[in-house]
């Protein structure tokens, strides 16, 4: 009659938390001692000495680097990326829905997700200018296709006993939306979210390459062009870092949204 | 042959439910002609043999699929579409209760669409969990907890929503044996205590003897009802003595023998409430 404990502290938890932040850290840590000592007595202008770019770092990413540059781009990429969330997960819940609606749109969507989205950044310039609405509509034009098309699959499988058990107790429309239709969808709609991240920090840096005066993506391809190497190479090691980040955050909100989905899979594995 | 139940209020009248399911080139009839009445308080069991179309006869009274032709009614007034009175509890429990939301979210969560105040929210959990005896679990999510207590769960969120009539489809056969009893005697305690309207399809002759007041035991596909049979085994029944009392045995052999009639396909003549007296 007792449940099941949720995390609950065994004996020997932190060793295993130990271990796995060390399974973690291994690879980078060789990666970057590799390259230290690979580069170390480098001469090639191209390919100066990791021990050259880390000095630079701190002398390219102050403050005022960070306000001018990091801070424009991750709102350009926080703008683009809700909107795309926002329209996606609402179209994806309409054309999941309706089997009419998925028929007429299913072709034109087929598509439309086949262009790759950095193609449309000189279209989108024509109309949207060369400033920060056009950057957001590129991010947003591009992520919103893995969240629309995971949504629509996702709002689709939802599973007929409980959409008849909803239906049974009256929990239909926005109240059926809100408490089975979403949440039966949201381990898909967290994976589209999930590829859509990627697709946006690239959309990112391309559409700040084509035209801005600044953003990462255009700090990047100035040093470039000044021949600032070290520079360029720290802009590099920046973004990947942001990738990082990002993604941690997003699995940090995953785990927590996602927690029953994580307990009901685990509890399944054990007992199928 | 229903002397008794048409001096007591009939609750539910099924009359010449008929459902015929189309599609792809391929009529398949899966309800051919099914009338029978369940007085309010009643414990009704439906058994038939398998296939023969109980889930879409009890979708059908639910409200849940539209009948091809005949007129469900819930007190007085035509079902056409799920009604608020009353509350399904399905053979998946494991697909029946949401995994996102723990149990006490569960069992809220009809109560919260029904327009209920917190308070009153909170007393109805609360009263259901403790009557299927899983106060403990409030706080736990559905997948942490065995079968039989996730199909707890699904008949306790049926009960907080306080309805007219409990409709059951096959709700134990997927527990084992153990729990299955357990479940049998919950819920024949809870009709007893709560005075619901029960509607219980089972494809288990012995469960359909053992729980119900009566039992219409069904013809195979495309179905009608083959027989009515009042239970007259004493009100107070338990696992240990009833299944062994010779009238017990008596009923079921009388069903058992109905069903394969009915998977024959043989009309059965006689239409009584009781089988004879050996």
């Amino acid at each position: 009659m007792s449940e099941v404990p949720v995390g609950r502290t065994r004996p020997g938890t932190w060793r295993r938390v130990l271990l796995r932040l060390l399974y973690a850290v291994a690879l980078p840590v060789l990666l970057v001692v590799l390259w230290w000592f690979a580069s170390d007595d480098s001469t090639d202008v191209y390919w100066p000495p990791l021990r050259t770019v880390l000095k630079t770092f701190p002398d390219v990413w102050t403050g005022e680097r960070l306000r001018g540059d990091l801070r424009p781009s991750l709102l350009r990429l926080l703008g683009g990326y809700t909107v795309a969330a926002v329209a996606g997960v609402a179209l994806g819940t309409l054309i999941g829905s309706y089997r009419r609606v998925r028929a007429v749109c299913e072709p034109v969507l087929e598509f439309l997700r086949a262009i790759p989205p950095p193609v449309l950044v000189p279209v989108i310039m024509l109309f949207a200018g060369i400033g920060d609405g056009m950057k957001v509509t590129v991010i947003a034009s591009g992520c919103v296709w893995p969240i629309l098309l995971n949504t629509v699959e996702g709002v689709r499988a939802v599973d007929s006993v409980m959409a008849e058990t909803a239906r049974s107790y009256g929990i239909t429309g926005a109240a059926g939306l809100r408490a089975l239709v979403l949440p039966a969808a949201s381990p898909q709609i967290f994976a589209g979210l999930r590829q859509a991240l990627s697709i946006g920090i690239i959309l990112m840096v391309i559409s700040e390459m084509f035209a801005a005066s600044n953003g990462l993506g255009f700090t990047v391809v100035q040093f470039q062009r000044g021949f600032a190497i070290p520079d360029m190479w720290t802009g590099i090691l920046v973004l990947g870092l942001l990738g990082f980040v990002l993604s941690v955050v997003f699995q940090l909100i995953e785990r927590r949204v996602l927690g029953w989905y994580h307990g009901l899979r685990a509890s399944s594995r054990r007992s199928p | 042959m229903l002397a008794k139940g048409r001096s007591m209020q009939e609750l539910l009248v099924v009359s010449g439910l008929r459902k015929v399911y189309e599609g792809q080139g391929r009529r398949v009839e899966a309800v051919r002609d099914l009338t029978f009445t369940v007085a309010a308080g009643e414990l009704v069991c439906l058994v038939g043999p398998s296939g023969c179309g109980k889930t879409t006869l009890l979708k059908c009274v639910g409200g849940l699929l539209a009948p091809t032709a005949g007129e469900v009614s819930l007190a007085g007034s035509p079902v056409s579409g799920p009604p608020p009175g009353m509350a399904f509890v399905f053979q998946e429990y494991g697909r029946s209760l949401f995994p996102w939301m723990r149990v006490r979210e569960n069992v809220g969560l009809p109560l919260k669409q029904k327009g209920l105040s917190k308070q009153r929210r909170r007393e109805l959990i609360a009263d259901a969990l403790e009557s299927v005896g899983l106060s403990d679990a409030a706080g736990a999510y559905p997948w942490q907890l065995s079968g039989g207590m996730q199909q707890r769960v699904a008949i306790a969120r049926a009960l907080a929503y306080e309805p007219d009539v409990l409709l059951m489809d096959e709700p134990f056969a997927a527990v084992d044996a153990q729990t299955r009893a357990d479940l049998e005697d919950l819920v024949r305690g809870l009709w007893r205590q709560r005075g619901i309207t029960v509607l219980f399809v089972t494809h288990d002759i012995d469960e359909a003897v053992y729980l119900g007041q009566r039992v219409l035991i069904l013809s195979g596909s495309p179905t009608v009802v083959q027989e009515q049979l009042k239970v007259d085994l004493p009100d107070e029944r338990d696992q240990l003595h009833t299944r062994v009392s010779p009238r017990f045995a008596e009923l079921r052999t009388h069903v058992y023998e109905q069903i394969q009639a009915a998977k024959r396909g043989e009309p059965d003549g006689l239409r009584k409430d009781t089988p004879p007296l050996h």
